[in-house]
């Protein structure tokens, strides 16, 4: 599996989903703050993919099981706590693992040099909003914690390894990332008076399913509505 | 996109701000009235000389009213202006395209926000403005009532509503109202470069396949006319305009920007190789610009009267995004409350642009 499609999936996928709350974010500011995030997912996607082949080609002609993005990305956005729990545990480990990319030799390294800034503006984004729900109101604080929860078997997958981003080069070392991931999130949850989550990090697949094809139901719903208006006009230039 | 247009004629002002300084109306005694008559004086003579009002000027009454009321209508134009195009971000057909959609609507939230800030300098809310929307007591621009039914949709309202919308905006840059003008120079900035990528859209569909052709040809069908209805009723049967147009707010009358609308559209239909849906429009050379086809009055006072196609759908999705949202600024606001010391404390640049930002949820919420 190449690592450019798996980092460019997952740029693409998330940057779909935070794309379906234009017009419907709970204040103007979120908006505006959503839909800057989904821009900058989506340049990172359009790099990434571009590695690889035709970025139009690799977006919208691939069936559900070629594309090679974490399960976590895909999930619907459901309620803004849910948006913001997925925001977190992401932007999180892309800010980590970019760092330590941006550190490294790859062919990613000058990528995620550059895209390193955004993800930091991001995970700032998510964490003060876990912080702001979490210690906010009662309701608040539930629906921040259930998003968490619901969440957080979707997390394992992040630390499984990929071929071409876990050599000595690139400067990842997953253990060393899962846990400074770890460390980070349990900060941002304990400091909004949250739990940090206590099953298990992986569902029933075998952990690295997105990264191997193996995706969600929502998932197809999703890429069937991205895909529809490419693949009615075959060869259509736009 | 966003649209300014005189389409309100029946709009009932509301939120009329306490001024300071006194006000223009009846004055008790004589003193006031003297006073009253001193900053009228002071009013009209800044107007005529050209020279911007500013927010601690003294202005009448009915000046500031009719301020509130245009450009609350044009801040909610940018935020219900948002869900047509929304519409197809999830399906626009390449990378590039949607990128480009998402950066245009993110771009409109912008422009309802400084727009509402603009208006706060009269002494009116946000929170106070959107109740004012969601509960159908003021208006935001008719086109928006309209639905997008195809991706060519997307390109039709950047080069037409966009363009309308430039067309009444750009003489608003100078308009006398200060924090208005200033705003709508940033605004047009941005309009101009959503209305050149709306008509960039539609040519590569007129030079596309033969689908992409008649899918663009058919987008400019249904806009084409709902775009002249933003420009407002005719001269005749525009309410506000006369006063509007003696305070400087307005610099244009309806059907003078509208006859400047379709003078500008004419050669762009012809580059773009698609007609226009009026078999009337020719070149006059007397008047040395084009004339049109009549329009359909009836609809456009179906549409503000709320029996447009999305009328319903609109102003239903927005109250629901702003229900749904009020647990979110609700736990920010109590954040705020509980952090508040907090937050004179130093920080980083990215840090406080979200402290900012919670800060404005706490007074919105």
């Amino acid at each position: 599996m190449s690592a450019a499609l798996a980092l460019g999936d997952d740029a693409l996928v998330l940057s779909h989903r935070l794309g379906e709350w234009a017009g419907h974010a709970p204040v103007l500011e979120e908006e505006v703050a959503l839909a800057n995030i989904a821009l900058d997912l989506l340049g990172q996607a359009r790099v990434l993919l571009s590695l690889v082949g035709d970025e139009d080609e690799l977006a919208y002609l691939r069936e559900e099981r070629a594309f090679r993005n974490l399960q976590l990305v895909e999930q619907p956005n459901g309620d803004f706590a849910h948006t913001i729990a997925r925001q977190l545990y992401f932007s999180v480990y892309q800010h980590l693992l970019y760092e330590r990319l941006a550190a490294g030799e790859s062919e990613f390294a000058g990528l995620a040099a550059k895209a390193v800034k955004e993800v930091a503006y991001h995970r700032d984004h998510a964490e003060q909003w876990v912080l702001r729900l979490g210690d906010g109101t009662e309701e608040s604080h539930r629906r921040m914690q259930s998003g968490l929860d619901a969440l957080w078997r979707f997390t394992g997958e992040m630390f499984q390894p990929v071929e071409g981003l876990d050599s000595p080069e690139s400067g990842v070392d997953r253990q060393a990332l899962q846990s400074s991931w770890l460390a980070a999130v349990t900060d941002v949850v304990e400091r909004a008076t949250l739990d940090l989550p206590s099953g298990p990090q992986t569902g029933g697949w075998a952990a690295g399913a997105g990264r191997q094809g193996l995706h969600t139901e929502p998932f197809g719903r999703m890429i069937a509505e991205m895909q529809h208006l490419h693949r009615s006009h075959p060869g259509a230039s736009w | 996109m966003a649209a300014v247009t005189a389409d309100q004629t029946t709009q009932k002002t509301l939120g009329t701000a306490s001024t300071a300084g006194g006000t223009g109306s009846t004055g008790a005694t004589d003193v006031t009235d003297a006073a009253a008559a001193g900053h009228l004086a002071a009013f009209d003579a800044a107007v005529a000389a050209d020279e911007r009002i500013e927010p601690r000027d003294w202005m009448p009454d009915a000046y500031r009213a009719t301020l509130i009321r245009q450009m609350a209508q044009h801040a909610h134009s940018e935020i219900i202006g948002m869900q047509p195009e929304a519409n197809w971000i999830t399906r626009a057909p390449s990378l590039r395209r949607k990128a480009i959609l998402m950066a245009k609507v993110q771009d409109e939230a912008g422009h309802g926000l400084y727009l509402y800030s603009a208006a706060e300098t009269l002494g009116t809310s946000r929170e106070e403005l959107l109740d004012k929307l969601h509960a159908g007591r003021q208006r935001y621009s008719s086109i928006f009532n309209y639905p997008t039914l195809t991706w060519a949709d997307v390109g039709a309202i950047g080069w037409l509503v966009d363009g309308a919308a430039i067309t009444n905006q750009v003489p608003l840059c100078r308009c006398s109202y200060g924090p208005y003008a200033r705003a709508m120079v940033r605004i047009c900035k941005e309009e101009s470069f959503h209305q050149r990528q709306g008509y960039e859209l539609l040519l590569a569909l007129s030079r596309g396949t033969e689908a992409q052709h008649a899918m663009a040809q058919d987008a400019v069908n249904r806009w084409w006319w709902p775009s002249l209805m933003m420009f407002g009723p005719p001269d005749d049967a525009s309410s506000h305009s006369e006063q509007s147009m003696a305070w400087k707010i307005k610099r244009h009358s309806n059907d003078e920007l509208r006859r400047r609308f379709v003078d500008i559209c004419v050669p762009q239909a012809e580059a773009l190789g698609l007609e226009l849906p009026d078999p009337d429009i020719r070149w006059n050379e007397e008047l040395g610009g084009h004339d049109f086809g009549a329009i359909d009055w009836s609809e456009f006072q179906e549409v503000l009267k709320g029996n447009g196609p999305c009328n319903e759908q609109r102003i239903a999705q927005r109250r629901r995004a702003h229900e749904e949202g009020a647990w979110v600024r609700d736990a920010a606001a109590a954040y705020a409350t509980k952090h508040a010391p907090a937050r004179t404390s130093p920080r980083t640049p990215a840090s406080a642009q979200t402290s900012a930002s919670a800060q404005h949820v706490e007074e919105t919420g």
